[in-house]
């Protein structure tokens, strides 16, 4: 009798430690079937770009097809132009929509407003560029920098409201409490309780919205439009590295095929160097030992 | 006879047995009268008239449900926050209608220790105890030092924290959290503090610190205290009331109350028959 129990669960202990072991696997295979492409993509593009870059790539104006050497510099000062004036509009309107949404969760316009970010952040981004065609290139009558940021920034909104409210949402309620407690009026509760307490989660938002922005094509075809020199005013058309590297890949010379890539680890290299610098100015200050 | 004295008279003499004249002259610090505060339209507390001693300690128990804390909250328009809440009757604070004060007002007069601590995490323990001054106007750094020093002391965490103050408030424990909280509440100068069950999720060692500090407030402030803990309402306190169902079922000092309630509710629960 013992002896058969004990066979019995013995059999149940391997049975489960190999169901176990096969979930274990599952899960390790899958998250390595995620990070995959990811590195790939990365030292793909490191090792076709790195080797085509040298300084000229980073101070010189494109060449023209046949003569070699050249760089992008007005494409990477055009991408923190544009990307810089998305952020001036889709950080304080994303900011301050999730504040509402998330503050003033009861209200028929909130509900209104999430639903809209909902839908927004499904709209492919080249109608979002079609928009701001509509919008500003065709009242303009010129492609310009402008309409390019403002496409980028509409792209941003949706990104950014909505992180921002999610993060919000974790912030505790008895935080709020013991804010108003003290006799804090509730808009300064809100800014400087609330918001610095999920700021963490609200820059890794707003940081997914610059990167996003930054590598975005297709709503830039047809507002920043591309150009081959410097843009000396906001409203000319602007080079940025997406179009460029575009540009250069559907060509049929070696060169430019080069200079491409060369552009792509660049873009890759200043998503990562400005979500390391924001990182680093905006941690807590405070240690917790 | 000055107030001082009657005060004096009422915690000495049996609760009974004051006559209408005396209570009559001494100042409350908080009245209620028939109030009532319903969440969607149902009621939690209901008509509930009190008048609340100044540098007195007054406790509140009953059973879970019964309003304890809905009451305390009332006092301070935490229920502003909370949608389908809807409180009438009139809250009087030394003798002034509550609406007749600014909102931020009251609730500077009025401060709130709450049932789990809830320091602001992204702030050093000094910035917490300063938070509720520097955001309402500009104070002088000496200034705010002292503050610090005087509110630590008197919250009893001072000697654990004077060489770490500019350390995170989430390094302290949760017994250290609680009196930073007390700390923080006592930084902004308040008339009355309302404490909701402030220690009934600590330690017994920091729960007798924060009694030790109660007892030693009740000297300059007016103390309101929600307890589930009928021990902690004896040792601290020298009014009780018994909240029942959303009712207040009696108030008087403390000792009667445990000793020779009025209400048959009352000594129910005093002797453990429910609740």
């Amino acid at each position: 009798m013992i002896d058969y129990y004990a066979k019995v669960s013995k059999t149940h202990a391997s049975r489960r430690k190999i169901k176990s072991t096969i979930m274990l696997m599952a899960c390790i295979i899958a998250a390595f079937i995620a990070i995959l492409p990811l590195l790939y993509i990365f030292f793909y593009t490191t090792m076709q770009g790195a080797s085509s870059l040298d300084l000229a790539f980073f101070t010189e104006l494109p060449k023209p097809v046949g003569e070699t050497g050249g760089g992008m510099a007005n494409a990477i000062v055009g991408t923190f132009i544009l990307v810089g004036l998305g952020s001036l509009i889709g950080i304080p309107v994303g900011l301050m929509a999730g504040i509402y949404v998330n503050e003033y969760s009861k209200s028929i316009l909130a509900n209104l407003v999430k639903f809209v970010t909902d839908v927004l952040s499904g709209i492919p981004s080249i109608i979002i560029g079609i928009f701001a065609y509509g919008v500003l290139v065709i009242p303009m009558q010129r492609f310009s920098a402008l309409a390019g940021g403002f496409a980028l920034g509409i792209l941003m909104i949706p990104t950014i409201t909505r992180t921002t409210e999610e993060m919000l949402k974790l912030v505790p309620h008895s935080l709020r409490e013991a804010a108003l407690a003290l006799g804090i009026p509730r808009w300064k509760t809100t800014l400087r309780i609330v918001l610095r307490t999920a700021s963490g989660g609200i820059i890794t938002g707003i940081l997914l919205a610059i990167a996003r922005a930054a590598g975005e094509t297709a709503p830039l075809l047809f507002t920043s439009f591309g150009n081959s020199f410097w843009a000396s005013n906001l409203d000319e058309p602007i080079a940025s590295i997406p179009v460029q590297i575009f540009n250069y890949a559907i060509s049929p010379y070696e060169e430019w095929h080069r200079k491409a890539w060369a552009g792509a680890f660049v873009l890759i290299c200043i998503v990562f160097i400005v979500s390391l610098i924001v990182r680093l100015a905006t941690r807590n200050k405070y240690s917790q030992s | 006879m000055d107030t001082e004295e009657i005060v004096k008279d009422i915690l000495t003499e049996d609760f009974q047995n004051v006559d209408s004249f005396k209570m009559d002259k001494i100042k409350h610090s908080v009245e209620t009268e028939s109030l009532t505060v319903a969440f969607n339209g149902r009621e939690a507390i209901s008509d509930v008239s009190i008048k609340i001693r100044g540098n007195a300690v007054t406790a509140i128990i009953g059973p879970s449900g019964c309003g304890k804390s809905t009451f305390l909250r009332s006092l301070n328009f935490m229920h502003d926050l909370t949608p389908g809440a809807k409180v009438t009757g009139t809250i009087k604070i030394h003798n002034k209608d509550i609406n007749e004060y600014d909102i931020t007002e009251v609730r500077r007069k009025v401060g709130m220790v709450f049932q789990k601590p809830n320091p602001f995490p992204t702030m050093s323990i000094y910035d917490n105890v300063v938070a509720g001054l520097i955001m309402n106007k500009r104070y002088k750094k000496s200034r705010l030092n002292e503050i610090v020093e005087k509110s630590l002391i008197l919250a009893g965490l001072w000697e654990e924290s004077k060489d770490r103050l500019k350390v995170s408030a989430l390094a302290l424990s949760g017994g250290q959290q609680q009196r930073l909280c007390i700390a923080r509440t006592l930084a902004v100068d308040p008339e009355i503090i309302l404490f909701d069950e402030p220690t009934s999720a600590l330690d017994p060692i920091s729960t007798s610190a924060i009694e030790e500090t109660l007892t030693k407030l009740k000297k300059e402030y007016t103390i309101v205290i929600v307890t589930h803990n009928m021990q902690q309402a004896a040792r601290v306190s020298d009014f009780t009331a018994y909240f029942f169902l959303g009712k207040l079922i009696e108030l008087g000092k403390t000792r009667t109350i445990f000793t020779s309630p009025k209400e048959k509710l009352t000594e129910d629960y005093i002797t453990g028959r429910f609740g």
